[in-house]
């Protein structure tokens, strides 16, 4: 436990630059670009400090601050973080300031200050909701998330943003709303055995429920989960949101925003239902499956860059899925890993793409072809962030992919054989992507737009370079993360009474 | 079994993979400030490998035997992944197995690295050209030191990007780039092999490691060794272009001619081979498994070799005839005991040779203004002596032709297939035997019609146009690469049977001498030496006076050799069309059905929503076909789910 109060901090520091920014002239742009980044490069290095701070084999839950908030309700504003969300708010704020260095220009004719304050606004909220330990803060965190999101697609998206805008917003709302009553169930059967009001997640969890009430208490969270993370058939909203949201929102909404439906599955469903999350596991496990293979075919058959890039992480988050409701160590610690690792592969998917798409002002593939001719390196880091996509061993996509599966085959051998069919699909539509974007002969219309002939700049090799630094680095020492989440996902399936399968062969005496 | 850690010189292995991999990250990041010494440094990081290989090679020959007079070093670099049960190191494995592969990755690369400085000297693109061939080299190196199959898989998947990078290198031909992505694509389905292969051996015996797996196949069921056996075959036959993942290989041809070199007679077609030889434990203890792999092995030989004889580009003939040799190795390691060093010393041979004979093509490609058909070859000899010497010496060896080195490594292959109990041994033994008539016959055609006979040379801008062309000899850093594997292929394999054997057999448990069951030695060198002979005959009085200028129709036979047995025709129909017709299917069905049904509801609840509205009305029937469909599909993956 450190005494410095880093998860509110940590929290409330993007808020107060979001009201900063938001209140800078319009009329001084690189003010406000300026001291967005500034600021969110401040949030990184306490999320730097905070992930020092933390004890490899200490307990689980090592940063914890409560404060009084609704007494009357019993839900109070604490903050808490174990393994599995300390790599996210890390995630966050790494991913944060390079969104906004990528997102320099996007903003266009619209207000330049307002478009950073939405982005430092989104990070305060997602700061908070992997943060909040209180169901009901949870809740609030989870639903507020929409309102930066639904403004960043909303106002600055390209085409048919509104329609993506409230398409994205109403999923959302509908699986929030199922989710505040699945809440409000819990809290009724809480008040009755505890006898007093909570929406303390420590005291939620030793709960016991009748079966029929855990069932439809679990489904009613799941809901809301599998929706935002989204699993098969909940998963329409996200091509055209990650297809028509400006490209550094599309990074964190795919990259972040999603991963609270697969994190509170992990923090939520699990320890809350245990039993309940075992009788639904199959059909979990069914929805994750048929979206890693029908993500990928789907990704395939996509004629436009950032819907396509958005299937590919249908098929990543079946990986998750399956990667979690498998309940072994490796699984469920290969989900968590991957979580982080298609933030920063699929970020940087987002982010090239946005890079190629910003110069030729299409993100059709067929308005490519060839590109390499004029953009070599530019060509060169997309093939890199399609390679890190399509999980490719030194890169560390491949370690969480290689522990979800490894783990689900001790347990369902069929499963996790049908599963890495997804391996070979992967292959397929990253480098048909790269061939028709990139190779080839070069389209005579891009040789005529002035700024396909300007290479990745400066600003552009800072945004991507550490997303790829990172991606090589724990490709090949991975346990820098691996360590901090396997214990809370050990002690989540222990919660739920998992324990894995011991090697089928009978080991040999004294080697 | 347990090897022994590293110590002293054997302790810095690691800098075999950090050489390379460093240089090709120098000439990849800094871009065309490193246009100009670029390619020397690529050649400089293979050939400091080659010399610690030749360092590490003699350590290790110091080393004290262990048990079997098995010598084996393993170096922990650090704990890569500790998850649970799963414990897996970074850690490599000096052996006497790895130490060969060691020295002919260096040894034969660095000569092409070599070669290559000529030959891509008017490429702007030679310097990213070297990042490629310096990654390629560093992959492989890690896939044959590992100590463990992860570790292994790693350098797998590494070869496969770099060959991708390589077949593709031309990246603006569309030939190339689809040639690169289906390398890409087909080695995965193998690579699919190998990881399913480390999950059925984590179930099993709760480890990757060579070590521990190794030590406890004997203790599996035999279902399970056969399982394994039958998936690190899969992954096999995908790296080394063997039956039925074989057609990407002679595709890859697209790439420029020192990479045709590097993949098919150093480097990543002997990774399968490499793989089935390092798991002998497993293949030992399961002779269904081994018998799968003859097979394999001798199937692919007869249909490489088939092939061959009816192509008319140089490369390409090549490229099939190293299916074919292969296909002996495969075959050599499924039959097991004595054979796998057998096969082990083939594979060196062919490295020579083929080396030879590929980088012999590339300068006559230079010579004939990048012409690759041998019916426009002919009398070259007089032209181009070095080239047409080496190139014949590989010739020679290719055949086996005594003394050169294929008769001392092609030769006791086809012994051991005869060999082989029961009426197995005479199918697999006689495959072989034709096998090597065939090889004979197309390698001689390729000869003679390249070499002798008289001159058909053409333009390659203006097919059938007037010769323009004026062969000439390559530049001396082409030329001296071929003369030392001319060398090689007159002498390795009289050098290197007996010592190489003999290093090699205690990494198989030192299995004893099979002894002749069907035919002895003497039969079998004599027939073979016959069917060459015969074989090659053929080929000189039909090709002695040239041949036609382009393609006649043929019979059934021919036509079916010419479209490589069809194999590309049935990956069409049965996976690519499919495929793309499901991928159709389902864009239409996610916009239409899943996206239409929620709109439609939308629109339905909102009534005025108008925004939202102008999506649907009227496909009822669609959202009914896509509610049963996605029914269906929830079902069948609930089904795959509950199966276990």
């Amino acid at each position: 436990m450190t005494s410095f109060p880093f998860l509110s901090v940590l929290t409330l520091l993007p808020l107060v630059g979001a009201g900063v920014v938001a209140v800078l002239p319009q009329g001084r742009p690189q003010l406000a670009k300026t001291v967005a980044l500034v600021w969110s490069l401040a949030v990184l290095v306490l999320a730097a400090l905070m992930y020092a701070t933390f004890q490899v084999g200490g307990p689980r839950f090592q940063f914890r601050e409560s404060y009084p908030w609704i007494p009357i309700w019993g839900t109070r504003f604490t903050l808490e973080a174990d393994g599995i969300a300390l790599v996210m708010l890390a995630l966050i704020a790494l991913l944060v300031p390079l969104v906004i260095l990528a997102s320099w220009h996007d903003a266009g004719e619209r207000s330049v200050p307002t478009y950073f304050a939405l982005l430092l606004a989104l990070e305060f909220t997602m700061i908070g909701v992997f943060a909040a330990a209180d169901i009901f803060l949870f809740y609030v965190f989870f639903e507020v998330m929409l309102v930066p999101m639904y403004f960043l697609i909303g106002s600055y998206g390209g085409a048919r943003r509104q329609y993506a805008a409230v398409k994205f917003f109403l999923y959302s709302l509908v699986g929030g709303l199922i989710m505040l009553a699945a809440l409000i169930g819990l809290w009724v059967v809480g008040r009755g055995q505890l006898g007093h009001a909570t929406f303390d997640w420590h005291e939620l969890t030793r709960l016991h429920m009748n079966t029929s009430t855990e069932r439809w208490l679990f489904l009613g969270f799941f809901l809301a989960f599998a929706i935002k993370a989204p699993f098969f058939p909940f998963h329409t909203w996200l091509p055209d949101a990650g297809g028509a949201a400006p490209a550094g929102a599309a990074a964190l909404l795919v990259g972040v925003l999603d991963k609270v439906g697969t994190f509170g599955i992990l923090r939520y469903c699990l320890p809350l239902f245990p039993n309940a999350s075992k009788y639904f596991a199959p059909l979990a496990l069914a929805l994750a499956l048929i979206g890693v293979l029908y993500g990928a075919l789907l990704a395939v058959g996509q004629n436009d860059l950032k819907r396509l890039v958005s299937y590919t992480s249908v098929a990543h988050f079946g990986f998750i899925g399956i990667g979690i409701f498998a309940f072994t160590t490796q699984a469920g610690t290969g989900a968590v890993f991957y979580m982080v690792n298609h933030g920063l592969a699929t970020g940087l998917l987002f982010l090239v793409v946005g890079m190629l798409v910003a110069r030729r002002g299409s993100a059709l593939v067929s308005d490519f072809g060839g590109a390499g001719k004029l953009v070599p390196l530019l060509a060169g880091v997309f093939l890199i962030a399609g390679l890190a996509s399509l999980s490719l061993p030194g890169m560390s996509p491949f370690v969480s992919e290689f522990l979800v599966l490894l783990g689900t085959f001790t347990v369902n051998k069929t499963l996790a054989v049908v599963a890495v069919l997804g391996v070979i699909l992967a292959a397929g539509y990253v480098l048909w992507m790269v061939q028709r974007a990139t190779q080839g002969a070069l389209n005579p219309a891009l040789e005529k737009i002035d700024s396909m002939r300007r290479d990745i700049s400066a600003r552009e090799i800072v945004v991507v370079a550490p997303l790829i630094a990172l991606i090589l680095v724990l490709g090949f020492y991975p346990k820098p993360v691996l360590d901090v989440v396997n214990p809370a996902v050990q002690a989540t399936f222990s919660q739920i009474g998992k324990a894995d399968p011991n090697p089928t062969v009978a080991q040999g005496g004294g080697k | 079994m347990h090897y022994a850690t590293a110590s002293g010189t054997l302790s810095s292995v690691w800098l075999l993979i950090a050489i390379p991999l460093a240089s090709a990250a120098i000439l990849l990041l800094l871009g065309r400030r490193a246009d100009r010494w670029g390619h020397w440094l690529g050649v400089g990081s293979v050939f400091v490998a080659f010399i610690l290989g030749l360092v590490y090679f003699f350590a290790l020959r110091g080393l004290p035997a262990g048990p079997g007079s098995y010598r084996g070093a393993d170096r922990t670099l650090f704990t890569f992944l500790d998850v649970g049960k799963l414990k897996v190191t970074f850690g490599l494995l000096f052996d006497p197995l790895s130490a060969i592969f060691v020295l002919l990755i260096t040894g034969v690369g660095f000569l092409i690295h070599l070669y290559a400085v000529g030959y891509m000297a008017d490429d702007p693109g030679r310097r990213r050209f070297f990042g490629y061939f310096n990654l390629f080299v560093a992959a492989m190196l890690t896939l044959v030191l590992g100590d463990n199959y992860l570790i292994t898989f790693i350098g797998w998947e590494g070869v496969g990007l770099a060959s991708y990078l390589l077949i593709a290198f031309w990246f603006d031909r569309p030939s190339a780039t689809t040639a690169g992505k289906k390398a890409f694509i087909m080695n995965r389905v193998g690579d699919v092999g190998l990881l399913t292969a480390m999950f059925l051996m984590f179930a099993a015996f709760g480890s990757v490691s060579f070590s521990d797996v190794f030590g406890a196949v004997g203790r599996a069921g035999s279902t399970t060794v056969l399982m394994l056996g039958l998936l690190l075959l899969l992954g096999a036959c995908g790296k080394s272009g063997q039956f039925p993942l074989q057609a990407w290989l002679p595709d890859a041809m697209e790439g420029p001619t020192p990479v045709s070199a590097l993949i098919h007679a150093a480097t990543m077609v002997t990774a399968g081979v490499y793989l089935i030889a390092r798991s002998n434990p497993i293949f030992s203890a399961n002779l269904a498994a081994q018998t799968v792999v003859v097979a394999v092995g001798a199937f692919t030989l007869m249909i490489g070799a088939i092939i061959g004889c009816a192509k008319d580009d140089i490369k390409r003939v090549l490229a099939w005839s190293t299916v074919s040799q292969i296909g002996y190795m495969f075959l050599g390691v499924g039959l097991g005991g004595v054979a796998y060093a057998l096969a082990l010393i083939h594979l060196l041979a062919h490295g020579f040779f083929k080396a030879g004979l590929f980088l012999g093509a590339g300068s006559v490609m230079h010579a004939m203004n990048d012409q690759t058909d041998i019916r426009r070859f002919g009398g070259l000899w007089r032209y181009m002596r070095i080239t047409w010497v080496t190139f014949g010496l590989a010739w020679l060896a290719i055949l086996g032709i005594p003394p050169l080195s294929g008769f001392f490594s092609k030769d006791p292959i086809i012994e051991a297939a005869f060999n082989r109990a029961g009426w197995s041994g005479w199918l697999f033994g006689t495959a072989a035997l034709v096998g090597a008539g065939l090889t004979a016959f197309y390698m001689t055609r390729l000869f003679v019609l390249t070499f002798h006979g008289p001159k058909r040379w053409t333009d390659a801008e203006t097919p059938g146009g007037p010769a323009a062309v004026h062969p000439h000899e390559s530049p001396p850093v082409m030329t001296v690469p071929l003369i030392l594997l001319g060398i090689g292929s007159l002498a390795a394999g009289a050098l290197m049977a007996t010592p190489v054997k003999d290093w090699l057999l205690p990494v198989f448990n030192n299995p004893a001498e099979e002894t002749a069951s069907h035919l002895s030695t003497l039969t079998v060198t004599l027939l073979t030496l016959l069917v060459v002979l015969v074989g090659a005959g053929v080929a000189v009085a039909l090709f002695r006076t040239g041949t036609e200028l382009v393609e006649q129709p043929a019979g059934p036979v021919v036509t079916a050799a010419r479209r490589n047995l069809y194999g590309d025709a049935v990956n069409e129909a049965l996976f690519e069309k499919p495929g793309l017709y499901l991928t159709r299917a389902l864009v239409y069905l996610d916009g239409k059905g899943i996206d239409g049904l929620v709109n439609g509801l939308a629109a339905a609840v909102g009534g005025g929503s108008g925004r939202l509205r102008r999506t649907q009305t009227g496909f009822v029937r669609t959202y009914a076909l896509s509610m049963l469909g996605g029914a269906l599909l929830v079902v069948a993956a609930m089904l795959v789910v509950t199966l276990g």
